[in-house]
């Protein structure tokens, strides 16, 4: 027998029903948290069991997954991942992002822009920006339904009144449509802006809380601040010690037990692109 | 009693494509995506049955307006092959098919969710026969850069006032799709609305 033990792309088709439901109502509130039945994966919480449910429900044969760990193709995570998805789904993988048609990421969004036909599933670990100021599931359901994101600002100006700025420097909310206060999933702020009017339709799923939520294509998504207290993306003043961008997201590297380090991008495929085309020249 | 209908050929795949085109179709509001159908018992529209496969089951109970409802072979094809139950109260509905927008009852009667769960909320999969982009309804919001239009027909009875009053009670409220027979356009909540 050479039948496959499970389902195209794992899960099964009630389990994908449920969350293409989720997934719909998710784009048709951007930015609320959809409850939906979360169901236990071959990896633990944390791993990204809910980004891999999502892209499960989403992926169809013709598609083309990459999928990034802080930005990079290389790490554990995200090599099982893709493994996981050319093995239960058959589909082509690739590191290149322009390749891609659904790239699921674990606290990144790309350097790239990405296009109107791609689609980006974030993994989230905590979905619920209030949840740290307010435990209590049935309250923060109030907050939200209430609009009432007051305890948010208290957060963010008791930051000013202690660093003399905001010093949350990722996961930093932000409100969309004009409507719901929504964590980004532990992005870097930095790349917060880019969420704003995004080409893509961008889809959060979050295994062990049980969420999905969703930012429609050309959205508008801004950063909670104040008016004397702009917000401000920010990145470290250096540039890649490999391909020299200075206007990308690095990541600190140390070299040796001597204070030795460099600052390299973040995002690995962006990084191998400008050195190719460095040397193409 | 004849058999039902068959479903989907191959149904694992078909159910993946049509879902992207509806998830687009929310996605992207007032674009028209292709869609391939499958045979239903009339009056249900081939697109309209291929969403019906694709999202119902046990979970979500469906409402069907009289024309879809009058000889029972729509109920038994989606109940047959999805497992979903028909029910009389439009309010009790996760999924509402409507044959003949003009005659739609209005859509407050149907679930609006809650203020802190909004998504227990109908979707109204409306038949249309014709669907074009430009010189109708103007659309702006999520999913779209700018305004789009779109032009389709028929459609309910104070389509614009009930949209707007839908919008209105935000994040309450039903999302559409406009279901033509091969094509489909989304309408979540979202949206504004304004005639063309």
């Amino acid at each position: 027998m050479n039948a496959p033990a499970y389902n195209f792309a794992y899960l099964d088709e009630q389990t994908k029903r449920m969350i293409r439901r989720a997934i719909l109502k998710a784009i048709a509130i951007p930015g609320y948290q959809v409850p939906f039945a979360s169901r236990e994966m071959p990896m633990p919480y944390g791993w990204g069991t809910g980004g891999v449910q999502v892209t499960a429900s989403i992926l169809g044969p013709d598609d083309v997954l990459k999928v990034i760990d802080q930005g990079s193709d290389d790490t554990t995570n995200a090599v099982s991942i893709r493994k996981f998805f050319a093995k239960t789904a058959g589909v082509r993988t690739t590191t290149r992002t322009g390749e891609a048609s659904i790239i699921q990421t674990r606290h990144r969004i790309p350097e790239t822009p990405l296009t109107e036909d791609q689609i980006l599933v974030f993994q989230v670990p905590i979905p619920e920006p209030l949840r740290f100021l307010e435990p209590r599931e049935t309250e923060t359901r109030r907050m939200h339904a209430l609009a009432d994101y007051g305890l948010m600002h208290v957060k963010l100006y008791e930051d000013i009144a202690r660093h003399g700025h905001i010093a949350t420097t990722y996961a930093y909310p932000v409100k969309v449509d004009g409507r719901y206060v929504m964590d980004p999933s532990p992005t870097p702020k930095f790349d917060n802006p880019k969420m704003d009017d995004f080409a893509a339709l961008q889809l959060f799923g979050a295994g062990r809380e049980k969420r999905i939520y969703a930012i429609p294509p050309h959205t508008n998504v801004v950063s909670l601040d104040f008016e004397d207290h702009p917000f401000e993306p920010s990145r470290t003043p250096k540039s890649c010690a490999l391909c020299g961008a200075d206007d990308t997201y690095l990541d600190e590297v140390v070299t040796d037990d001597k204070g030795g380090r460099l600052f390299v991008c973040s995002d690995s495929d962006y990084c191998e692109e400008r050195r190719g085309a460095e040397q193409a020249k | 009693m004849n058999a039902v209908a068959p479903g989907f050929a191959e149904p694992v795949l078909a159910a993946q494509a049509t879902f992207r085109t509806v998830m687009e179709a929310m996605a992207r509001p007032g674009t028209i995506r292709r869609l391939a159908g499958v045979d239903a018992p009339a009056p249900l529209s081939p697109a309209a049955a291929a969403i019906a496969l694709t999202l119902l089951d046990y979970e979500t109970p469906f409402w069907l307006d009289a024309p879809l409802a009058a000889s029972g072979e729509v109920a038994r094809f989606i109940s047959f092959h999805t497992g979903a139950r028909v029910t009389a109260d439009p309010a009790d509905a996760a999924f509402a098919f409507v044959a003949a927008p003009a005659a739609a009852p209005p859509f407050t009667s149907f679930a609006q969710g809650s203020a802190e769960y909004p998504d227990r909320s109908t979707t109204l999969v409306l038949q249309v026969a014709d669907l074009a982009d430009g010189d109708g309804m103007v659309l702006r919001g999520p999913g779209i850069a700018g305004t789009r239009q779109l032009a389709a027909s028929p459609l309910p009875a104070n389509f614009l006032e009930q949209l707007a009053d839908n919008r209105a009670q935000f994040p309450r409220g039903i999302d559409i799709l406009l279901a033509a027979s091969d094509a489909v356009a989304g309408m979540p909540r979202s949206l504004h609305v304004a005639g063309g």
